[in-house]
């Protein structure tokens, strides 16, 4: 789970991470009392969307006067930022946050993120701040700055030495940074967070280090102890479909094509995009009914499916292990009378009680409904129904 | 012969009472795994499906000498879960519960690995070895006893291949899901090392996905020491980057994990890798007749 830049700011301050005062607006009066709030001549307008470029793309405005953050704000509250981290559509902007400013001195790249090799956090550093760091680490990785922090002992100062002299700061900073940088770790451990990153981090010009901005996410696996943080979730950053299927237990991404995929485990579902590509389709979409799929599900299923008006077919990819094929043929034969589907589904039911499912579903004659023998024929099948060559 | 598991191993069960562990350890017995008894805080003294319940696994142990655990304990508990048995003495874990909170995966494992016990999952089906013993939750009858190890991040997709490969006429020697999350106990290489050594086996199926660098470990790890034939499918080539497929690790991110990248690197290895996954099958059969 992501948040909101303003959210992340306000659980590092309250961790000792040093951060600018800003307030969080979602019209107009808003802004304008944030900056009653706040006080001072000169403030930045960030747009708050789940996307980082932010900057390039209009997201994020320095304003001198009242009267150029009323129309700072008034551009950005429901624009659309498209960033390379938002796709082609863009993301409707419907919070800013308003932030006093600060002379900056130096700017630098700080992160927390895990390390899948070294099965550990790392601490990322690097002087290139405020700029995207993948693009460092491939143009100049010896600009990167890497420790790793076993969890069972945790973050040491050595550690963080380290990472300050490699920054080549200055003696005196140190103190402040080796401070910063742990509360940043703590921050981290203690709310099971996925990712930490400060871009830029900057060194003021009264010595003191400060988050700039902040982007944080969270383990999935570890919200249900993080009541705090799951209360953050905000649901309009999150895709719509994507969303639904999530609330009935299934695991859904729109794709771009028109062979639309129903399939139990994750690895089977994309490697059903995969073979429906391999025969010259492009698969609708990933939809995951779990590893214990149901009639039930299987219904939710069709219903996500058949909302992208693109699906010219649809491809039921089930490999029964401990669900039994023949209780999902009929989940099928209930699903499609129940939603009403009418266009071609090929139906692809192995392993547990197969030849049952297949016998129910030959007996029962269902026009649309398109039986195949394994994941080849299934996928060679939904392509040419998709085409319109098989009826 | 076969890897981790045979005949021989006595398991227990650590959640044995619950509705998954009874069911799973129900389906476990009727395909002949040698089920000593199960692990259920609070519960112990009590007889389930006809086998001793325990409290602790220590206690487990020492009644009925069990190397081996297989665990379906809840999230919020079960990388404590894979502690004990580490503690324990089990040498052979097996964590089928998923959605444990990714630092203590992080910790579990550093923990097992003091304690030199292999630590398969969590979140995968577990290890079977054909027609001798099943640790897990796949569905037995696709497993028919034959020269083919297979190793695979996905649940439904590995028994997809063990049938493809059982249809093609041979069969499976030791199947092993690993999982697909961000930090799993055992990885390809772990168990390509077992397999080399394990002579019923003659070939590999290796079923890898897009996210992180396990496969390219692993093809480095063959072109230099591995001399069966290895047959490699990875899902996810028409995955959109950045987006999440399901497992917690299947993620594109940035340039790296992607399939195309894994498949050249396992080629360059080479390892048969296929493109499409209807052919596994029939090309382990291929090379092992050529």
């Amino acid at each position: 789970m992501n948040i909101h830049e303003y959210q992340a700011k306000k659980i590092l301050a309250q961790n000792g991470v040093k951060i600018l005062d800003g307030v969080m607006a979602e019209s107009l009066n808003g802004a304008l009392k944030a900056t009653e709030v706040l006080g001072g001549k000169s403030w930045v307008v960030k747009a708050q969307v789940h996307a980082g470029g932010r900057g390039k793309a209009g997201g994020i405005k320095l304003v001198n006067s009242v009267e150029e953050l009323k129309e700072a704000v008034k551009n950005m509250l429901g624009m659309k930022l498209i960033t390379h981290q938002t796709g082609p559509e863009g993301k409707e902007v419907k919070k800013v946050y308003i932030e006093k400013t600060v002379v900056i001195k130096q700017e630098f790249y700080l992160g927390i993120v895990l390390d899948r090799n070294l099965e550990m956090p790392v601490i990322i550093a690097s002087t290139e701040g405020g700029i995207e760091i993948e693009k460092v680490a491939a143009e100049s990785p010896e600009k990167i700055i890497k420790v790793a922090v076993d969890p069972l002992i945790g973050f040491q100062a050595h550690q963080a030495r380290e990472l300050a002299f490699g920054l080549g700061l200055n003696y005196e900073y140190i103190k402040d940074f080796i401070k910063f940088t742990g509360a940043l770790y703590k921050t981290y451990s203690q709310n099971d967070a996925s990712l930490v990153e400060i871009n830029p981090l900057v060194l003021t010009t009264d010595g003191s280090f400060v988050a700039l901005d902040a982007k944080m996410g969270f383990d999935d696996n570890a919200l249900y102890r993080h009541n705090d943080i799951l209360a953050l979730r905000d649901l309009e950053e999150e895709e719509p479909a994507e969303l639904e299927a999530s609330r009935y237990g299934l695991n859904y991404v729109k794709l771009e094509g028109n062979v639309g995929c129903m399939v139990n485990g994750a690895g089977l579902a994309m490697s059903t995009m995969d073979i429906i590509k391999h025969e010259g389709g492009e698969p609708a979409n990933f939809l995951d009914v779990g590893g214990v799929a149901s009639a039930e599900t299987v219904a939710k299923g069709f219903g996500l499916i058949l909302k992208d008006p693109n699906v010219k077919a649809i491809f039921v990819n089930i490999f029964g292990g401990i669900v039994r094929c023949d209780r999902i043929a009929n989940g099928i034969i209930e699903a499609t009378r129940t939603t009403k589907v009418v266009i071609p589904v090929i139906v692809r039911l192995d392993g547990t009680n197969a030849e049952e499912a297949k016998s129910i579903l030959n007996k029962i004659k269902i026009e649309n409904i398109i039986t195949a023998e394994d994941l080849g024929d299934g996928a060679r099948k939904a392509v040419a129904a998709a085409r319109g060559e098989l009826s | 012969m076969s890897i981790l598991v045979n005949k021989d191993s006595k398991v227990i069960v650590q959640g044995f009472t619950g509705k998954e562990g009874t069911f799973h350890s129900e389906q476990c017995l009727t395909y002949g795994t040698n089920i000593v008894g199960g692990v259920t805080p609070g519960k112990g003294g009590q007889v389930h499906l006809d086998r001793p319940v325990f409290n602790t696994v220590k206690e487990a142990v020492k009644e009925t000498g069990a190397n081996v655990s297989l665990i379906f304990v809840p999230s919020a508990f079960a990388a404590d879960a894979i502690m004990e048995a580490a503690s324990s003495g089990i040498e052979v874990i097996v964590c089928i519960t998923e959605g444990i909170p990714t630092r203590e995966v992080m910790i579990a494992k550093k923990y097992v690995q003091k304690h030199q016990a292999t630590l398969i999952g969590p979140n995968c089906p577990g290890i079977i070895t054909a027609e001798e013993t099943k640790v897990g939750i796949m569905p037995g009858f696709i497993f028919k006893k034959g020269p083919v190890g297979l190793i695979s991040k996905s649940g439904t997709l590995t028994y997809e291949m063990a049938n493809q490969v059982v249809k093609s006429g041979l069969g499976i020697s030791t199947a092993v899901g690993i999982g697909g999350d961000q930090i799993i106990g055992t990885t390809f290489i772990d168990l390509l090392k077992l397999f080399e050594n394990d002579q019923e086996t003659k070939a590999v199926v290796l079923i890898g996905e897009i996210g992180g660098d396990l496969e390219i470990q692993a093809a480095e790890y063959i072109a230099d020491n591995f001399s069966k034939p290895v047959v490699a499918f990875i899902a996810g080539q028409t995955a959109p980057k950045g987006k999440r497929m399901g497992h917690a690790g299947a993620i594109i991110a940035g340039s790296s994990g992607t399939a195309s990248e894994k498949m050249a690197a396992l080629s360059r290895a080479g390892v048969k890798v296929v493109s499409s996954p209807a052919i596994v099958g029939e090309t382990v059969l291929q090379l092992l007749e050529n």
